[in-house]
């Protein structure tokens, strides 16, 4: 895993895969508790799987502690999965909690392995073989205790469905046992399963750990966690990016009932109550003086027509060069061009962000969120605390939901609730709670881009030249995370899935400008693919009308006929029918997209009403992402990948007017509601590849493939996201 | 003093006339169940029941609902709060599971008042619920199945 990853440090282009956390900074330092091993053989690397990887309880429970956090991708029970898999556990007996704290067993293996995070669909990458020997490795422990304690061979004793049995008619629960195990040695090497005695591994009759505790509202997340005599804190940030604070008048807002103190933050002001209504009712009652000498005034609509602007002029990076793309265009038989408009997005969680913190009477501090970095924050914490980072807990939280929101770099609602309990002298626990307003106001948003295309064909319509000018912010620029993602000056997050096209075309070139606003931005699930690969499909759909040919055909001419997109492209096409009548009023679509070592095809179908108004009725998806650890899970995140995406693009947006953020809650900033779910199919390509993550890739098909399908019905393009501006009518 | 009955239990507390149900339930009576997520009434992350009927509670001020009878997921029972909860889990229906309490009590409200609803009716129950995981397909289909347990 390591080699494969560094081969693709070496080639610094095309890098395949975005959110490689400083990668270049780690690589060869493989600072993960267990070696990956090829074979079924595996070094466990001496780290002792229980308390580390997974707890069993006297009650039998077996507790594993996941590297990665749950924000409904289904990582926990995947874990779940590897472990009870090796341990040849009961289902029924398992349970998942999430770790942090200790880099060397949590480092994220996907990413170089010296940083604990979640993202870039990772999870299952990273885990594949470090939980699968964990849980290899505990069983091996309890056999031997049971060997020990039954005296008789170790050989002889089996272990299936939580039951460790002899032939001489003794049997032991884990529980029995987990306490001797514990104590032997960490056996030095332990043989995973051959595949095809795997157990739970591809059980497609699985069922989540925590559906019935999420349907019965059991389920706690940090808005939910309590602690004697905490305080609620919400925020007052500043009403432009960028303006800083003057002065403020809290006289009015420390009248009111319940409110304890209104104290200054580094990133604002914060109003301190007994309760959630105090704390709004004393925000209202705060008056404020803001510096916005040097904050972002501009509009969406200056920002667009700037990057249009910029779009015309040759990029100030190149990001991918394979021949001479532009004098191949030139000279070509026949050129096309388009320019696409992407806004900015808010991730719109549905549980605003949070965090809870509480000093202790030893000097300790503990923090409850939804640490996607728990690391980082850490380190971001201890410092404002005072303490050194050891002192530091991070409790890491089951999140509603994140899409990439709560790995932001600069820790920004920890940094509040850390502050503001400072600020009270950590007299009481502090909950930090966003309200929906904050959520979309404060920043970090999916940037908005600017791409121009222009491709030239022959005679016979083959692509002699492609060209690709992607204009917008950098998402790491200025963070920790620039030294691994931003070569020659081009941020890999901007570029990837325009660089990385598994399309033969004779010449290509992709351009980077990076722009700079004061707006801030952050990775949004699938990242750079959210607007690459809507650019790519719907422009290259609109080539192949060019040339008279049929979509699906014209890509299939252009891929590798043995590669993965070819497979899942023609699965997608024959499941859907591709090329079948449909009936009256109903158009097919169809996109191709890999993101995050995952491939992914889907083909959609769109009824037109007489207005010219469409519902996407029905979706095809095909994926190819290894093994199948839990296939239900999988076809899960391709239907919500499918609505995030299709909400996304057919109504999301964040607009600024003159700096202030326009969309601040759901009635104005629309996602995908319960009426425009379409039906989705979701087929898995089997495979015995190890497996690729699945959390974001489901996103970026969707919006080209609805495009096309648009296209097939009306002729019209769609160059303007979301498809409800007006641009569009 | 507020008197709110909830789940059966009657609460009096000394607060304020305008909080929102919801921060009363959250904040004061201490169950969590009951999710915050917009604050006005978009969301349905917030729904309970106020005497059989789905409420928003984060724009219900409490002294609109003193002494109604107040239902929220934790005391949800009965046949059709079992088969649905029961059609949730077979299902895996949530992913990040914050708005499935909302999207529950809003399907037993439905339920209790149709236990055969088309998908239109399923639409129009359920619009005002937001799944930003967007498990929609599987609720619908889990609505259906729950009844057809029910039947």
């Amino acid at each position: 895993m390591l080699a494969k990853m560094m081969t693709r440090l070496e080639n610094a282009a095309p890098c395949r895969r975005s959110f490689m956390i400083g990668c270049a900074a780690v690589a060869g330092s493989l600072a993960v508790g267990f070696r990956p091993a090829d074979a079924a053989s595996a070094a466990t690397g001496g780290v002792r799987p229980f308390n580390a990887y997974l707890r069993i309880a006297p009650d039998n429970s077996v507790t594993v502690i996941a590297a990665h956090m749950e924000m409904g991708q289904g990582i926990y029970d995947g874990i779940a999965t590897l472990v009870a898999d090796e341990l040849d556990a009961d289902w029924s007996q398992m349970r998942a909690i999430g770790g942090a704290g200790n880099p060397k067993l949590y480092g994220n293996v996907a990413w170089g392995g010296a940083v604990q995070g979640t993202g870039g669909s990772t999870g299952t990458t990273s885990s594949w073989e470090r939980y699968r020997i964990a849980g290899a490795a505990a069983r091996q422990m309890l056999v031997a205790a049971a060997a020990a304690e039954w005296r008789v061979p170790a050989a002889e004793i089996r272990v299936a469905k939580g039951v460790i049995s002899h032939a001489s008619g003794r049997t032991a629960r884990f529980g029995d046992l987990a306490a001797k195990a514990a104590a032997l040695p960490a056996p030095a090497k332990v043989t995973l399963k051959d595949p095809k005695d795997w157990v739970f591994i591809g059980n497609d009759t699985l069922r989540r750990l925590d559906s019935m505790a999420k349907s019965s509202g059991a389920m706690d997340y940090t808005i939910d966690v309590k602690l004697p005599g905490m305080l609620t804190a919400v925020p007052i940030h500043p009403p432009l990016f960028g303006a800083t604070l003057t002065s403020f008048d809290a006289s009015k807002a420390k009248a009111i009932k319940g409110v304890v103190d209104v104290v200054q933050h580094p990133r604002g002001l914060a109003v301190v109550a007994v309760d959630m209504w105090s704390a709004l009712k004393g925000r209202e009652a705060v008056t404020a003086v803001w510096d916005d000498s040097k904050a972002e005034k501009r509009s969406s609509a200056d920002l667009a027509r700037e990057y249009r602007e910029l779009a015309l002029k040759p990029g100030l990076a190149t990001a991918r060069n394979a021949g001479n793309a532009e004098a191949a265009i030139a000279g070509a038989a026949r050129t096309i061009e388009a320019t696409f408009e992407f806004p900015y997005i808010a991730h719109a969680a549905l549980e605003p962000l949070n965090a809870v913190v509480r000093r202790n009477a030893d000097g300790t501090v503990e923090i409850w969120g939804g640490h996607q970095m728990p690391d980082v924050y850490q380190g971001t914490a201890a410092a404002i605390a005072g303490v050194p980072p050891g002192q530091v807990t991070m409790h890491v939280m089951k999140t509603g939901g994140s899409f990439g929101r709560r790995a932001v770099i600069d820790a920004d609602v920890i940094v509040e609730a850390v502050a503001v309990a400072k600020a009270i002298d950590f007299r009481a626990p502090v909950k930090m709670q966003w309200t929906r307003e904050d959520d979309m106001r404060a920043g970090r948003y999916r940037p908005a881009y600017v791409h121009r295309l222009k491709a030239g064909v022959d005679t016979d319509g083959r692509i002699v030249g492609w060209y690709n000018h992607i204009v917008g912010q950098s998402i790491v620029a200025g963070t920790p995370f620039a030294a691994g993602l931003v070569k020659n000056g081009v941020d890999m997050t901007s570029v990837e899935g325009a660089i990385n096209l598994p399309y033969r075309f004779a010449a290509q070139k992709v351009e980077l400008t990076t722009t700079r606003t004061g707006v801030p931005v952050l990775w949004w699930r699938a990242v750079g693919s959210t607007h690459t690969a809507y650019a790519v499909e719907v422009f290259l759909d609109e080539v192949a009308a060019l040339t008279g040919k049929d979509p699906y055909e014209y890509r299939m001419q252009l891929l590798d006929p043995a590669s993965k997109h070819a497979r899942v492209l023609k699965l997608a096409a024959e499941k859907a029918g591709w090329g079948s009548a449909l009936p009256a009023g109903r158009f097919r679509g169809i996109a191709l997209a890999e993101s995050f070592d995952t491939e992914v095809a889907q083909v959609v179908e769109i009824a037109m009403r007489p207005d010219g108004a469409f519902k996407v009725e029905r979706v095809v998806c095909a994926v190819h992402c290894g093994v199948a650890v839990n296939p239900d899970n999988i076809r899960a995140q391709m239907e919500g990948g499918i609505g995030f995406g299709l909400g996304a693009v057919m109504k999301s947006q964040t607009t600024l007017d003159k700096g202030h953020i326009v969309e601040t809650n759901f009635d104005s900033h629309e996602v995908l509601r319960f009426d425009e779910m379409p039906v989705v199919e979701v087929h898995i390509v089997p495979s015995t590849d190890a497996p690729t993550g699945v959390g974001e890739p489901g996103v970026p098909p969707i919006g080209p493939a609805v495009a096309n399908a648009v296209f097939a019905a009306t002729k019209r393009r769609l160059h303007v996201l979301p498809f409800a501006r007006v641009e569009n009518a | 003093m507020i008197e709110l009955r909830i789940n059966g239990a009657m609460h009096r507390l000394d607060i304020d006339p305008d909080m929102p149900l919801l921060w009363a339930i959250r904040d004061h009576v201490g169950l969590t169940g009951t999710k915050f997520g917009c604050g006005i009434a978009q969301c349905g992350a917030c729904t309970v029941h106020i005497d059989g009927q789905p409420v928003r509670s984060c724009s219900m001020p409490v002294s609109a609902v003193a002494g109604q009878a107040i239902t929220t997921i934790e005391a949800a029972a009965g046949p059709v709060a079992r088969a649905v909860q029961a059609a949730w889990a077979t299902l895996d229906v949530p992913q990040c599971g914050y708005c499935q309490s909302g999207q529950v009590m809003a399907t037993i409200a439905l339920l209790e008042a149709n236990r055969t609803p088309s998908d239109a009716d399923i639409d129009a129950a359920l619009a005002g619920n937001l799944c930003r995981c967007a498990t929609y397909a599987r609720i619908r289909t889990a609505v259906h199945t729950a009844a057809k347990a029910l039947a």
